[in-house]
């Protein structure tokens, strides 16, 4: 968390700010507070968190895609359904649906791979339509498959023996440890070598190409990343519903879910996803007897945000205050300040 | 016969789909926007021709003469308060605020509408048909349909290449800011040619619901069909369009005639070969 180097005289560039320290010791906190409470609170509240975890992970994953590599992807639901359906194959062949979570991800990046080739040379609207259809296509050949439950779905298998308050307690632990691994691999992931690649493909693809940035390859990376994490989400996704249906999993809906999230939250930060998820929850939890609702009052917003407010809200409160709890870019210490505010905000990859 | 039949169908369903795509493809290729609410803004018009139809009691004709200018108005709003918005923004902006449209609309309808599939009720028209010979029979509304999209297309295609307007639609297509400098009003042709999309999207959806029952979260299956027709065609060529359609509807009854479960999925395989195998359509072109 130190590295520095002079720049110039009095210039200096660090990667971290004392509030990212205090950003990774209250991360550290407050994921050991989220491990206890199992122990601490009813499962009713564990539920509505492992439906949290899930959705940060979808929408840390999406935000990668989006805010990152530059991919608009409204299919990433093909993945959610591949990693359900993943688990629940392996779970009929008696292995654990918890130890499933990690080869489902992997199975779902396998997919990934060839759709990838096909993908990957499409123009931005043509990628995000196709990757659509992609989705739409798996589901119709789930459907057509009777030994995968056709379109009435199927229980999970070897979730029978468990008792219910220890099998609340496992999926509340893989959706917590799904999401921390999702957001960690995103830190990991942008802060390196590839996370400057794909910082210069974002702010400008032709120049980052001429100067030997492996544009493709890079995007690859990232969309089998962000299918192994749609996968892993899918999976604790059926094993916490412990039933797995077509529609449920390879509904549009999550693409709106994780749109939405990110843009509310904030497009090309890593904290955008968790700000934009909270406040899904807490809009979701107060329309809950109000049907479709939230869902209109969130996408009017998101669309709203997207207009005026490109950078989320976690953009909003980061420029105001400063703060970068997931530090990925480089601060530059000793500069004039700029006109348009105080304190120093030169920040190469995420300005 | 069964294939002949199959065949037939395909070739009219092919013309509800270049109906519905043709505004897609008139909005891509001039601005190069997809509106993802496409789909959604369709079904809006089915229910709205659905409210005319039995609020007014007037047959399904009369009502799509008043939701396609309707309609008209309501893309150029959007186009001028909304997509411009976005585009201004960035052309990303543009996907994820229609997405975001989609979405809303969807769901608007499902709070203020039932769930339930509904049709329009097309009385006389929605039985009669042709009868061939004693296997074969093409209904009449399918065929009004198919030379309703034919029209739609041939008009199009006549304002684009002959009308002032026309001309600085194709302008503004090939190059904005020459088009500017040479005195045309971009942002108002954007407009202009949103309205003109918007009101086929209506015709579509009217057509749409005389063809099949419909319900809230119908559109954004018809987006994809859409689009695929665009993709399939070549985008930015009209008569691409319509060719894509209907590929796209004999690929759909065709594979249907295989496997009842297969129709959709085979059409989504077509779409996936052409764009592996000619990304930019089968039949590219610019707007000329």
């Amino acid at each position: 968390m130190t590295d520095t180097a002079a720049v110039g005289g009095r210039q200096r560039v660090t990667r971290s700010r004392r509030s990212a320290a205090w950003g990774a010791l209250v991360g550290v906190v407050v994921v050991a507070i989220l491990f206890s409470l199992p122990y601490l609170v009813y499962a009713n509240v564990t539920g509505v968190l492992v439906n949290l975890f899930i959705l940060v992970s979808l929408a840390t994953m999406w935000n990668l895609l989006a805010g990152y590599a530059g991919l608009i992807s409204v299919g990433q639901q093909a993945y959610i359904g591949v990693g359900a359906y993943a688990v629940f194959v392996l779970a009929g062949d008696g292995i654990s649906p918890f130890l499933a979570i990690p080869l489902a991800a992997l199975i779902s990046a396998l997919v990934g791979l060839p759709a990838s080739f096909l993908l990957l040379r499409l123009r931005r609207e043509y990628f995000a339509i196709a990757t659509w259809v992609v989705a739409e296509a798996f589901q119709l050949v789930v459907v057509r498959s009777n030994s995968l439950g056709a379109g009435a779905g199927a229980p999970l298998p070897g979730m029978v023996g468990l008792d219910p308050a220890l099998r609340q307690a496992f999926t509340y632990w893989a959706a917590l440890a799904v999401a921390v691994a999702a957001l960690l691999g995103t830190y990991l992931l942008l802060r390196s070598r590839l996370g400057l690649d794909l910082t210069a493909v974002r702010d400008n693809e032709v120049g980052a190409r001429s100067v030997g940035v492996r544009v493709v390859r890079a995007k690859r990376i990232v969309y089998l990343v962000a299918a192994a994490g749609a996968g892993a989400a899918g999976a604790v996704l059926v094993i916490s519903q412990l039933f797995v249906q077509p529609t449920a999993v390879f509904t549009v809906q999550w693409s709106a879910y994780m749109i939405f999230v990110a843009l509310i939250g904030g497009l090309g930060s890593i904290e955008g996803p968790i700000v934009g998820t909270v406040i899904f929850f807490l809009l979701q939890q107060t329309l809950a007897d109000r049907g479709a609702w939230y869902l209109i009052v969130l996408g009017a917003v998101a669309v709203l945000m997207a207009m005026w407010v490109p950078r989320g809200l976690w953009g909003l409160i980061s420029d105001r205050f400063g703060i970068r709890l997931f530090p990925v870019g480089y601060w530059l210490h000793g500069m004039n300040p700029p006109a348009t505010g105080p304190g120093p905000k030169t920040e190469s990859p995420q300005a | 016969m069964v294939w002949v039949n199959a065949i037939v169908q395909g070739i009219l369903l092919g013309g509800l789909y270049a109906l519905f795509a043709c505004g897609l493809s008139l909005m891509f290729g001039v601005m190069r926007v997809v509106n993802l609410a496409h789909g959604d803004f369709a079904v809006l018009a089915t229910y709205l021709a659905l409210a005319i139809i039995t609020g007014l009691d007037v047959p399904v004709l009369w009502s799509a003469l008043v939701v396609a200018p309707l309609f008209g108005m309501v893309g150029y709003l959007v186009q001028r308060f909304i997509i411009q918005r976005s585009l201004d923004v960035s052309p990303v902006t543009t996907l994820l605020v229609t997405f975001g449209l989609s979405i809303v609309i969807q769901n608007g309808l499902l709070e203020g509408l039932s769930a339930n599939s509904q049709s329009l009720p097309s009385g006389s028209l929605a039985s009669a048909s042709f009868q061939v010979n004693s296997q074969l029979s093409i209904g009449y509304e399918s065929v009004i349909v198919f030379a309703v999209a034919v029209v739609v297309l041939v008009c199009l295609q006549l304002f684009l290449s002959r009308a002032r307007l026309g001309r600085e639609v194709r302008a503004a297509a090939d190059d904005q800011e020459a088009a500017t400098i040479v005195g045309v009003n971009v942002r108002h042709v954007y407009g202009v040619t949103a309205a003109i999309a918007f009101a086929t999207v209506a015709l579509a959806g009217v057509a749409f619901g005389m063809y099949s029952s419909f319900n809230p979260a119908a559109g954004p299956q018809r987006l994809i069909f859409a689009f695929e027709a665009v993709v399939i065609g070549g985008v930015g060529s009209l008569w691409g369009t319509l060719a894509g359609g209907i590929i796209l509807g004999l690929a759909q009854v065709l594979g249907s005639q295989v496997d009842t479960s297969f129709g959709v999925l085979a059409g989504h395989l077509v779409f996936l070969i052409v764009l592996a195998l000619r990304p930019n359509g089968l039949i590219p072109a610019r707007l000329s």
